[in-house]
């Protein structure tokens, strides 16, 4: 396990990727709400390079008293990683695919010290 | 020579008085300043404002569908709406826009190369993507123009100049003599290897009308390609859903079951034996429903079908099917035994749908574990070969990296 540098702090712009190369591995580094995200840039699918899209936020359906539907939302608490091939979906804060638990992105951990992004690989 | 008072149309820009200026002096003939006058029926072009009027829409799911769709043309209150590529989730359809290509060849036939390259493909059957849902058009001649100017564009930009795309040609479904024209006038050409009912057509494949077309393609060993598609205003089933995802899963499988029904049921097979059908983009899970649900009625009203010899599921076994959009979620069982009901090794072809949102790679085929090399082979593109009669090409690509492996290999 060795920490990886990604950038200064800030050199991601809010919303941006980095993607770096780790040997073999292609890790995407996301910046969202002024946190980072790493993730491989692989997805469980057909193999899209998932980090690659775009992040948006998932979607609701209001339903009101005796299942009345009532309208759509967006979750702005729950941002999706949307995988640019197929647009599946995978929560931003774990990686984890919305529709099967089963199916996850690969994380790394994120380590901010001294003004820089560390990824630990 | 004093000059006359002028205006030049040419620089003058437009304005709503100017136009308007003999009512102006109208009115003030009549003296309208006298009396009241209203109007009780007037418009003004809204979809100027669209993008401030989507901010009203409460629905912020809606909001975001509209800005991203637009009004108008294949806007969000259009029939068919743009759903395809996920309000924006999918990013390639608004970014390949701007990819830069040279001069020549056709930017058609350099950007198709780059993801047949990549995906590994050596040929690739194009099909058009809007003009899909031209049967839709509620003006049938302007299906038959649109078509016909298109098919020519292909042959004549795309077919002749590379041998790697070909082309199971557009037929102007809505009007069976244009059909048949198509296939005399186009049938020859570079590059076409058949031609193309887009489902959703109202008329039925058993029509009289269309039995000098389909005898025209098997005569020229062409294949008939059954291309499925959805269709959503004009179609009273279709209305019935409001999510694209009921429309687009109905509706790509469901006129394919529809046209290979009325294929079986008038004994299509018994009369074009020698014409090669293939049936595009419906998935797979839809033919063994159909085989088992028509061999069932079969055995007791054959009477109405006098003209099969066998059961309805020993000719679809003959067909050709493509692979995508191939189910794949949770059930390599039934997917196994899907292969194996519709003989797979021999009768499926596989199919990409590149770019479209769901497009299969080449490795959903080469990476089942049911299958045995030889089969994915085949299906990857042994199966085509025989079905569209492919003289083959290899992508430079593959030359290319053949050779790098030859030479790299010890003596
Ligand atoms: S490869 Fe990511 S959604 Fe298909």
């Amino acid at each position: 396990m060795a920490d990886v540098l990604v950038c200064k702090d800030g050199e991601i712009a809010e919303g941006g990727v980095r993607v770096i190369q780790a040997g073999e591995v292609e890790i995407g580094v996301i910046r969202h709400d002024g946190k980072y995200y790493a993730y491989r840039n692989h997805c469980p699918h057909q193999g899209g390079p998932v980090c690659e899209g775009i992040r948006m936020p998932g979607v609701l359906d209001i339903i009101g008293e005796g299942g009345i539907f009532l309208q759509q939302d967006f979750d702005q608490k729950d941002i999706h990683i949307v995988c640019p091939w197929h647009s599946y979906e995978f929560h931003l804060e774990d990686g984890v695919n919305v529709c099967d638990k089963r199916i996850r992105l690969q994380k790394f951990k994120v380590v901010e010290k001294d003004g820089a992004v560390y990824i630990n690989v | 020579m004093d000059t006359l008072n002028y205006r030049d149309l040419s620089v003058e820009e437009f304005d709503t008085k100017t136009l308007l200026a003999h009512a102006a002096q109208q009115a003030k003939q009549r003296r309208y300043e006298d009396f009241l006058i209203v109007d009780v029926d007037a418009h003004h072009y809204e979809s100027d404002s669209f993008a401030e009027i989507v901010e009203y829409i409460e629905d912020p799911v809606m909001r975001q569908q509209a800005k991203y769709q637009g009004f108008g043309g294949t806007g969000i209150a259009s029939g068919p709406g743009s759903y395809q590529n996920l309000n924006g989730r999918l990013t390639r359809y608004p970014k390949v826009r701007g990819e830069k290509t040279p001069p020549t060849p056709h930017r058609d036939i350099t950007l198709t190369k780059r993801w047949m390259d990549s995906l590994g493909i050596d040929v690739g059957c194009m099909f058009p993507t809007p003009m899909l849902q031209l049967g839709t058009c509620p003006r049938i001649e302007v299906e038959v123009a649109l078509a016909r100017a298109y098919n020519r564009w292909l042959c004549e930009n795309v077919l002749a100049h590379e041998p790697r795309i070909r082309s199971t040609l557009y037929l102007p479904f809505r009007d069976p003599e244009a059909c048949y024209q198509m296939v005399q006038d186009f049938g020859d050409r570079k590059g076409v290897i058949g031609f193309t009912v887009v489902s959703p057509g109202k008329k039925g494949v058993h029509d009289n009308a269309f039995m000098k077309t389909w005898a025209a393609i098997e005569e020229r060993n062409l294949a008939l390609v059954f291309h499925g598609a959805y269709t959503w205003g004009g179609d009273q089933h279709a209305e019935l859903c409001n999510r694209f995802i009921a429309v687009h899963a109905l509706g790509f499988t469901w006129f394919n079951i529809l046209h290979m029904t009325n294929w079986l049921c008038n004994g299509m097979p018994e009369r074009f034996p020698k014409l090669r059908t293939c049936w595009i983009e419906s998935g797979l899970a839809w033919i063994p429903f159909l085989m088992q649900r028509l061999d069932n009625e079969w055995m007791m009203r054959s009477s109405e079908v006098p003209l099969l010899k066998r059961k309805p599921s020993d000719y679809m076994r003959e067909m050709y099917y493509s692979t995508q959009p191939m189910e794949m979620v949770d059930n390599k069982e039934a997917l196994e035994l899907t292969f194996k009901m519709i003989n797979a090794e021999t009768q499926l072809c596989y199919s990409s749908d590149y770019p479209h949102w769901d497009m299969d790679l080449p490795s959903t085929i080469y990476d089942l574990p049911f299958l045995t090399e030889a089969a994915k082979r085949n299906i990857l593109g042994g199966n085509a070969k025989r079905l569209f009669n492919l003289e083959p090409v290899v992508s430079e690509a593959k030359v290319k990296q053949l050779a790098e492996r030859n030479a790299a290999r010890p003596a």
